[in-house]
């Protein structure tokens, strides 16, 4: 089994999980399909905001929130000591 | 004749490299055919995943298939990206960490079964060998096209690159090749996407020319829109669509990107569980790059298109037309007998009508949408050379999906039947062997069924991202982030959602029995695995909490798969 403060450790790394999936699902799910219309009143430069999160933005926030866990796992690791190096 | 020589030449060129890779990374080990020896760096894997993930049909159809769909489109490019924050965040580190070869060796461990480890393996052949086959059939297609070389000849070509590389590689092999060849596929792809950019927007970045302004000052986008409502199309970026199915389509292709056993494996590769993390990033950062770019090429080649053409005497269409008109990607048929070329929805009755009254007589051009990739080069009056190097790419997206496909292929029978259930006791040197047989046969006959496709692969791989998500997706990631769930709950949760899965897509899409009107929810074939796969998760919780714990052991390597190192 796990030591108590691993157990911590997971616990940690469920939060995180569940914010970044939050964005994930709000990005991509809301703004791209669900809130698209109300977006799309929006404008950024020649794109309507909608269209854009649709077709661009959700892939770009996709990228950063995937290097946002790796950080913050990898600060998690150390903070537990069960990192590899 | 000049764009042959140039074509040939540098698809042999990049047929070398990838030879020249092959020999360099030889495999001696089953652990090195199977995962590359695990010692293959985050960077370097992200690059393959990227080149294995990447299809014929990402490089050569999706953006002509965005052309045609407007916003709908965006369910492609959000399905076949978002996955991988799925995979990164929910499967990777704990399947590296878990450190065996494939996906029913964590399936039939985890839930201490060898019905559970078989019903994987069946899943994964089949998933992986319909969308094998579709990859041999697109090498086919590539060479018959622009190498004047018969599409059978074509496809044995295919065959004999990908077996040299993939029977002495293996993992190892495949990797360093698909490194080489998403290099060459990244390239063919951005170099027409940037020259087209500058030539319609004057922005070099398509991803900023899809939001910038024409050379007369009005938004690209807004141009594109009126465009299509002056001819009696939808606008461009409408979303006028059944957004329940998109919801559900753009889920699935998610779920089902998480669940595809030869993208779960190369995170088997890498030596450690933070760089299985990384790597997945890494694989999204490359496979951006080509997923933005597409909507751009989408826009700009669309509105070349119609704005070159539409309305012009055919006698002064450009020289691309007409080149492209004899491979029947482009047809024109002058209707009206006026000797121009009108482009126009004649399935709006309203719009027909109007057009009736201008003393047009129907639709006259018919695109194929893949011309949209093929043709970029010419549209924007590119050099001989780019248009070679576009068909050596999308030989690279075919080559380095097939070899993927394949090594699951042949794992799932040397190392998951043979090694894991038939016969335990073979030496390590016997199984290699095995290996390497069993990707030679699956190379041929996954080649054979190409150039014949079984009347049901073609559909069917659109399909294999539902299939996947409805059966592999929630077996895993509960095997992970539950120690309760059991092997119970997780056979009978697989055992219905893929049937679920697999029979509505029987029904409507394979057997042609009612249509859209009869859509549970209005939820399409393409989108059902979203379904299936709420459904496998709520059997396999309810069986789970009817039937006993698993074994004590289960529970210990659950938890250990959880933390990078004890």
């Amino acid at each position: 089994m796990l030591k108590p403060d691993q157990k911590q450790y997971w616990k940690e790394n469920l939060t995180y999980l569940l914010i970044l999936l939050s964005v994930w699902f709000i990005v991509s799910f809301g703004f791209g399909i669900i809130w698209v219309e109300e977006l799309n009143q929006i404008r950024l430069g020649g794109y309507k905001l909608g269209f854009w999160f649709a077709q661009q933005g959700s892939i770009y926030i996709f990228v950063l929130i995937i290097f946002i866990y790796v950080w913050l796992m990898n600060r998690l690791d150390r903070k537990y000591q069960v990192n590899e190096d | 004749m000049i764009e042959n020589i140039w074509t040939y030449g540098l698809v042999a060129l990049t047929f070398a490299i990838y030879i020249g890779v092959a020999i360099w990374s030889k495999a001696g080990s089953t652990k090195e055919f199977y995962v590359a020896g695990g010692g293959v760096s985050p960077l370097a894997n992200g690059m393959a995943t990227a080149a294995d993930w990447m299809s014929a049909a990402s490089f050569l159809s999706m953006a002509g298939i965005i052309s045609f769909s407007g916003y709908i489109g965006s369910q492609y490019l959000m399905g076949w990206t978002g996955g991988y924050v799925l995979l990164a965040l929910l499967l990777a580190p704990y399947l590296r960490k878990f450190g065996k070869f494939t996906v029913p060796d964590f399936i039939g461990e985890r839930y201490y079964s060898q019905t559970a480890r078989v019903i994987a393996v069946i899943c994964a052949l089949f998933v992986s060998f319909t969308y094998a086959v579709g990859q041999m059939k697109g090498v086919g297609v590539a060479f018959a096209r622009f190498l004047e070389v018969k599409f059978e000849v074509g496809v044995g070509i295919g065959i004999v690159i990908v077996m040299f590389y993939a029977v002495l590689g293996g993992m190892k092999g495949i990797t360093y090749t698909q490194v080489a060849q998403y290099c060459v596929l990244i390239f063919a792809y951005l170099v027409p996407a940037i020259f087209i950019s500058l030539f319609v927007t004057g922005n070099p970045l398509p991803q900023l020319g899809l939001g910038g302004k024409l050379a007369d000052g009005a938004w690209l986008l807004d141009r594109l829109d009126q465009i299509h409502t002056d001819l009696g199309f939808k606008a461009y970026t409408s979303t006028d669509v059944n957004r329940i199915d998109m919801f559900f389509v753009t889920a699935a292709l998610m779920l089902g990107t998480a669940g595809l056993p030869h993208v779960i494996v190369r995170f088997f590769t890498v030596p450690r569980v933070k760089d299985a993390r990384k790597s997945a990033g890494y694989a999204l950062v490359f496979i951006a790059i080509l997923y933005t770019t597409a909507p751009a090429i989408a826009v700009f080649a669309k509105t070349n298109l119609i704005s070159e053409v539409e309305g012009k005497p055919y006698s002064e269409a450009p020289n691309w037309f007409t080149d492209w008109e004899h491979t029947g990607l482009l047809s024109f048929n002058d209707l009206n007998q006026d000797g121009k070329i009108q482009y126009y929805n004649d399935q709006n009755p309203q719009y027909v009508r109007k057009a009736e009254a201008q003393g047009l007589n129907g639709n006259e051009l018919t695109i194929d949408p893949d011309i949209i990739v093929l043709a970029n080069p010419e549209m924007a009056s590119l050099p001989a050379w780019v248009i070679g190097l576009v068909v050596a790419g999308g030989l690279a997206a075919a080559l380095s999906t097939a070899a993927g496909l394949l090594l699951v292929i042949s794992t799932s029978i040397s190392h998951d039947l043979l090694k894991k259930w038939l016969k335990p006791d073979i030496t390590e040197k016997n199984e290699l062997w095995a290996a390497r047989i069993s990707i030679m046969v699956a190379v041929i006959i996954s080649g054979i069924a190409g150039i014949n496709p079984p009347g049901f692969v073609a559909e069917v791989v659109a399909f294999a991202f539902g299939l996947a998500a409805a059966s592999f997706f929630p077996a895993i990631v509960l095997g992970i982030f539950s120690s309760r769930v059991n092997k119970e709950g997780a056979l009978a949760g697989m055992v219905v959602g893929l049937a679920f899965t697999a029979s509505y897509i029987l029904y409507f899409a394979v057997l042609g029995y009612g249509g859209p009107e009869d859509y549970w929810f209005g939820i399409s074939p393409k989108g059902i695995g979203t379904l299936g796969m709420l459904l496998n998760l709520v059997v396999t919780l309810l069986i789970t909490y009817i039937t006993p714990a698993p074994p004590e052991d289960i529970k210990t390597m659950v938890q250990r798969i959880r933390v990078p190192k004890e």
